[in-house]
């Protein structure tokens, strides 16, 4: 059999990509994962709940959003022309949006009454925040009380719109911990509460869920540039925290074999650190958390390592399950960025592009100018700007040394 | 017979339930740790659960989340806990030791290697609380040779197909989780776990034991009644958390006397021994 017909059939009723994936939950939570998965499945055969869908990104989020040509960027480079995938200017600055508007929908088709998220930088609390106001839901956000001190803007975005910012203390009270504590009212408010995860990761089905949300990435650039271009782009790339923009512009991709697939993590202070990264692929080992065996930074015992980055949306210790699978088979190759490098590609692209990214794509464009080189004049290379630089302009602020 | 059976089994002939005591091992330090696990017997624990620290206990409360980071703090691991059991079984030759955690310590370990040293240190069983039976088959697999128990988890959650996917491939007992929620939360009514148990019971003939929200001999003694064990954790860790590590022997095993009492009490007040 060759594998490679089946990447879009991923993943097999067991939630595995390969090894990757699975259903890592204790006991109590098995039957409401096995709920959600049929409640989905539902959905998904269901023209309604597309249409619900496609209504709302039109009209409340404004997609499509637009494949922009980065000119001068481009010019820069002199290699292959660049496009921006533009999933920043969506509802909320970011991609987020994408997914959180498919999980509440969902939730009301179960009859769920709450909804809870995690959040690290913010952004999903934000994007969960507004569908639920917009949907007249209460919500819950976790959020770390490191976080909590570090992103004071959108902490008190998410309580204009609404929501309940509950602080996690737990272990060292960041993204990780704020999932694990996530999880645990999920565990106890089976009845009447939603889960919504923030990127393709998490128990069967979420990793699947996520992707197919965010696939609306993948799915407008492949008919874009085919309409501006007229053929497939060379390569197409993407940040990578847990990597739910990555996976929602590959997915599409995956059957193009000529498409080349470009990951980049964050790298913090440099790989070689122990502790001072975020680049699970990159920098660690298969291991099981949250839900899902993955990439996790991990010690000699197993314990997970916290990340780092500059970039509160990539610091996370794993990555999507299915990015694991398609570093392992080759499909998709994983770069990394350092703290340095983002901040400059930031700089860059202010000046010549007249966009402030976010520092989670600013990853991405810092390995942008290498892979255009490498494919060359000629070629075509889309990359994700999933989200917008305004959240970040005090921590750049900051890592330059100005104060304002 | 395993350990556990033959445990139970005396239990069942003593006409009364088992205390489980549950503790996290290196916590709040190893040897301290080891002083209370060797005094545990004694002070009336029929079957002794040892935790193994894990960094995100995603399904605990916050009593055996701080466990967790004292023991980690402390310097142990997987392997401390191996170490801890061996030593514990080189003095009690028929106490059950069973071990709980989290599967990423054991994966990254290997389950060959881990039940191996489980074997070679004469623990009974484990219960690796993020493998569901959708995903414990490597684990099983890699207990059977050994004989070691895989012990699962029934919770309110349960429902009548499930729990026929729950008991299937599970060993040594089940354990019914009596609320939805993390470890160390409110107890459940003392009759919604009867009707759990009665429950149960119908669908195996495995020995129940009933844990999560027992922390008082009250609710200990209810559910002794009907269930073949009692299990208490985050009551002994919190006295562990209670102060200087030099009287944490004594308060920990104070508790578990207490508790112990009240389980071993129960069936004889209501007069109906077995």
């Amino acid at each position: 059999m060759d594998v490679r017909r089946n990447w879009q059939d991923l993943p097999d009723s067991n939630g595995r990509f390969g090894q990757y994936g699975g259903r890592f939950v204790a006991e109590t939570l098995m039957p409401l994962i096995l709920d959600l998965e049929r409640a989905y499945r539902d959905a998904q055969a269901d023209p309604a709940f597309a249409a619900t869908m496609d209504d709302f990104w039109t009209h409340y989020v404004g997609r499509p959003s637009p494949l922009y040509f980065a000119e001068r960027l481009t010019d820069h480079f002199g290699g292959a022309k660049i496009y921006f995938k533009r999933d920043e200017l969506n509802h909320t600055g970011a991609h987020k949006i994408n997914n959180c508007l498919g999980q509440v929908l969902l939730a009301l088709r179960m009859g769920k009454t709450r909804i809870i998220a995690e959040t690290g930088a913010g952004q999903h609390g934000v994007a969960t925040a507004t569908v639920c106001a917009r949907f007249g839901l209460p919500c819950v956000v976790f959020m770390g009380a490191t976080d909590i001190e570090r992103q004071k803007p959108n902490v008190f975005r998410m309580k204009l719109l609404g929501a309940e910012v509950r602080p996690v203390t737990s272990g060292a009270a960041t993204l990780k911990d704020a999932m694990n504590e996530a999880l645990r009212d999920w565990v106890t408010n089976v009845h009447d509460t939603f889960y919504c995860i923030g990127t393709a990761a998490g128990p069967h089905p979420y990793p699947e869920m996520v992707r197919d949300f965010q696939s609306v990435i993948g799915r407008e650039a492949r008919a874009q540039i085919l309409e501006r271009e007229g053929r497939l782009p060379d390569a197409v790339m993407a940040c990578i925290g847990g990597g739910s923009n990555a996976i929602g512009l590959f997915h599409p991709f995956l059957d193009d074999e000529e498409v080349k697939l470009y990951g980049v993590e964050a790298a913090g202070l440099g790989l070689n650190t122990i502790d001072k990264h975020a680049a699970a692929i990159n920098g660690g080992k298969p291991g099981v958390l949250h839900g899902n065996r993955t990439y996790l930074l991990q010690d000699d015992d197993g314990q997970i390592i916290e990340g780092h980055s500059i970039s509160a949306g990539l610091d996370y210790p794993g990555v999507g399950p299915e990015h694991s699978y398609l570093s392992d088979i080759g499909r998709a190759k994983y770069l990394s960025a350092t703290d340095d490098e983002a901040l400059e590609a930031f700089k860059l692209c202010a000046r010549l592009e007249g966009i402030l990214p976010a520092l989670e794509p600013s990853h991405a464009l810092a390995r942008v100018g290498e892979v255009a080189k490498e494919i060359g004049k000629g070629g075509l290379l889309i990359m994700n700007l999933c989200g917008r630089g305004d959240k970040d302009v005090f921590t750049v602020a900051d890592a330059l040394g100005v104060k304002i | 017979m395993t350990r556990l059976s033959t445990r139970f089994a005396s239990l069942k002939r003593e006409g009364r339930a088992g205390l489980v005591a549950y503790i996290m091992a290196s916590d709040p330090d190893h040897e301290t740790c080891f002083e209370i696990l060797r005094g545990l017997p004694a002070a009336g624990a029929d079957v002794i659960e040892l935790g193994f620290p894990f960094s995100d206990p995603m399904a605990d409360g916050v009593s055996i989340q701080l466990a967790a980071q004292r023991a980690l703090k402390a310097g142990g691991s997987l392997r401390k806990t191996l170490d801890l059991a061996r030593r514990f079984r080189a003095e009690d030759q028929d106490t059950p030791l069973i071990l709980m955690g989290y599967a990423n310590p054991v994966e990254h370990m290997s389950y060959d290697v881990f039940s191996r040293e489980m074997a070679s240190a004469g623990a009974d069983g484990a219960i690796i609380v993020d493998l569901p039976p959708e995903e414990d088959a490597p684990l099983r697999a890699a207990f059977a040779p050994h004989d070691l128990s895989i012990i699962r988890l029934a919770t309110p959650t349960t429902n009548d197909n499930r729990l026929t996917k729950v008991l299937e491939g599970a060993s040594g007992f089940l354990y019914y989780v009596s609320v939805a929620g993390v470890t160390g939360t409110n107890a459940a009514s003392t009759e919604a776990v009867q009707n759990a148990v009665t429950r149960l019971k119908r669908a195996t003939k495995l020995p129940i034991a009933v844990g999560f929200g027992v922390r008082e001999p009250e609710a200990a003694r209810a559910i002794a009644r009907t269930a073949d064990a009692v299990v208490v954790g985050s009551a002994f860790v919190d006295e562990i958390a209670a102060g200087g590590s030099e009287q944490a022997v004594e308060r920990v095993l104070r508790k578990v006397k207490q508790l112990s009492e009240a389980v071993r009490s129960a069936r004889a007040k209501e007069g109906t021994p077995a």
